[in-house]
């Protein structure tokens, strides 16, 4: 199927190149006969895989702004509504909700994580025996399922019988958080999982970060009597800077569009108290059929993710100057 | 490329002190300990019978040890079909996404044509886009595609990840231009300097890749909650959701299951974990 794919983009793009090269190499020199060669030769490469991510990503991008100023469902037609979908939102409550736990989610989770996985890579960043298996299990809880691990989190996050509630107990806590069965708590358990599901990713980011740090700069550092807090704030800190840089973009962006573990552990619940955008789309449009007003909401969320992604890069580009 | 191996960078250290050294120990086991904590759970619960999976106080080693569990949940549920739906799709998506992504990537970093760069940027814009935001459109598209509740659509969904482009486009530019010149000027052609020099010495990020993409397609749980709706196309995470609310109080059940969903994926990662790490650490992307 694969190659009879790459066949047929070989086809589509050779019959309205060639003709094109013919005609013009009867004035052109050699060099730009190659070109035209080149260029063909390039879009062959690039084609097969474009087509699908151009018709599957980018066509959908576009739409979505289009659909966000209708009113459609699966079976009926778009109709244009103007700005009818946004005013609704402004004024939407359970948008409000959902963008406010979004931000919570965010705001606790991006430094909780930064946190987790800087400190993990300087743990796990020497010559010590045993570092390649520690590195491995922080790295497990990445790639094991969203389904598997939330069930298993709810278990233990019961709050009568669960282990997690039987160990607070066990240190003396008197009253122990009901968790994902309390509006207050599941917030908190949601960060919590999600934490330890991402710190292994993260982390290997930053170790790969700080295998650039030269070895010379600590050396001297050291000699100049700087202790570890010192050389860890004026050397390790800003020789990370790019790899900083780059998970908290990405930390973000994950932050934002978090979705399928709240999904999974508590549906946005108890109330709304973990409802966030992505499964206020998903709700409104797979489960209401109302995809105009879904695309509306998606868009503030599309919004939100690049602006969010361009003052990072206008601070980080003012902060290397 | 950077390769993370711990440690790598200094030849010679300092003494740590003992102190020092079995301090960093111990606060490696604590997070290890926690890290794996759930998992252990797991697989203990798994092996207990359902009222033994919440007690108090907490019962550590099984006892009997349940094997049966595991047979069970092949009966209760459709395990069988799900298990073989997500392999179906994990091969195929992961089988077109090394193929059209190294494709791409020799395009991208050994050929030049206009536009090219601004192709590239189109894929590089789309890791801030989040999935989530255009996933509605999406469907609209593939419904009128006829895509939608068949297996395609997740093929589709996956296939032609940015990802797998930058994975290979990274690896391929550190390989040095001599050796595809040399190629070329014994008349070897682009496509046969891709399949005869490139990919061969691209295997570690070939292996990247496909153990990447196989791991993501196998636990993806957004694209086929809306697009497989037919229980018999379900993948194992919708069969394991599924399962998990039809019998909500099968705590042992449940567990079984999810270790089965996760032994495969473990197993893979055991096997080549050198891979994931060198490949997430070449993009610092996951697929």
């Amino acid at each position: 199927m694969a190659t009879a794919a790459i066949a047929s983009a070989g086809r589509a793009a050779s019959p309205s190149s060639p003709p094109a090269r013919r005609g013009r190499s009867t004035k052109r020199r050699p060099g730009s006969r190659l070109k035209a060669r080149n260029t063909l030769v390039g879009w062959t490469f690039v084609l097969p895989n474009f087509i699908g991510f151009a018709v599957l990503t980018l066509v959908p991008v576009l739409i979505l702004f289009y659909v966000s100023f209708t009113t459609w469902n699966v079976f009926g037609t778009a109709k244009w509504i103007g700005i009818a979908n946004y005013t609704r939102m402004l004024a939407d409550r359970s948008y409000h909700v959902a963008l406010l736990n979004t931000v919570y989610y965010a705001a606790v989770h991006i430094p909780l994580t930064l946190a987790c996985s800087l400190a993990l890579a300087l743990l796990l960043n020497r010559r010590l025996r045993g570092m390649a298996f520690f590195r491995t299990v922080a790295f497990f809880p990445y790639i094991t399922s969203i389904v598997a691990i939330a069930v298993v989190w709810n278990m233990l996050f019961s709050p009568q019988y669960g282990p997690i509630n039987q160990f607070l107990h066990a240190i003396g806590v008197q009253n122990a958080p009901g968790w994902t069965t309390s509006a207050t708590w599941s917030m908190p358990a949601v960060i919590i999982v999600g934490t330890w599901r991402e710190m292994g990713y993260y982390m290997l980011l930053f170790l790969a970060g700080l295998q650039t740090v030269p070895a010379e700069l600590h050396e001297a550092a050291r000699m100049d009597g700087a202790n570890a807090w010192q050389r860890f704030r004026n050397v390790t800190m800003p020789c990370l800077r790019p790899t900083t840089f780059f998970v908290t973009v990405m930390l973000t962006i994950g932050s934002f569009k978090v979705f399928d573990l709240i999904l999974v552990m508590t549906n946005g619940g108890p109330g709304q108290s973990t409802l966030v955008l992505s499964q206020y789309i998903y709700q409104k449009g797979f489960g209401e059929n109302q995809f105009g007003y879904a695309s509306a909401v998606a868009v503030s969320l599309f919004l939100i993710c690049i602006l969010v992604t361009i003052y990072q890069f206008l601070v980080n580009k003012r902060r290397d100057r | 490329m950077a390769v993370v191996t711990a440690g790598a960078r200094v030849t010679r250290r300092r003494p740590w002190g003992v102190a020092g050294r079995v301090l960093g120990y111990c606060a490696l086991i604590v997070a290890a300990a926690a890290v794996l904590l759930p998992f252990v759970w797991m697989v203990i619960s798994s092996l207990k019978s359902n009222n033994q999976v919440f007690t108090i106080p907490l019962q550590w080693i099984p006892n009997p040890v349940r094997w049966s569990n595991f047979i069970d949940i092949w009966t209760k549920a459709d395990m069988g079909t799900w298990l073989k739906n997500t392999l179906v799709l994990s091969v195929a998506v992961t089988f077109l996404q090394v193929l059209t992504g190294s494709f791409a990537a020799y395009g991208f970093s050994r050929t030049r044509f206009p536009g090219r760069d601004v192709l590239f940027l189109a894929y590089v814009g789309t890791i801030a886009v989040p999935w989530q935001s255009y996933m509605i459109p999406q469907f609209i598209l593939f419904s009128k595609l006829h895509l939608s509740n068949t297996l395609w659509s997740i093929v589709a969904l996956q296939a032609f990840a940015a990802f797998g482009v930058f994975l290979m486009k990274q690896y391929f530019e550190s390989i040095p231009e001599e050796l595809s010149e040399a190629a070329r000027i014994d008349g070897l052609s682009e496509y046969g300097i891709y399949w005869r020099i490139m990919l061969p010495l691209s295997v570690p990020a070939i292996a990247s890749l496909t153990l990447l993409t196989f791991t993501n397609t196998w636990n993806d749980y957004l694209g086929p909650l809306i697009y497989l709706r037919s229980p018999e196309i379900w993948t194992i995470q919708l069969g394991l959701r599924s399962f998990i609310s039809q019998y909500n109080a099968e705590y042992a059940l449940i567990m079984a299951g999810s270790v089965l969903s996760v032994l495969p994926i473990a197993l893979i990662f055991m096997l080549g974990q050198r891979h994931f790490v060198q490949g997430i650490a070449t993009t610092g992307l996951k697929g």
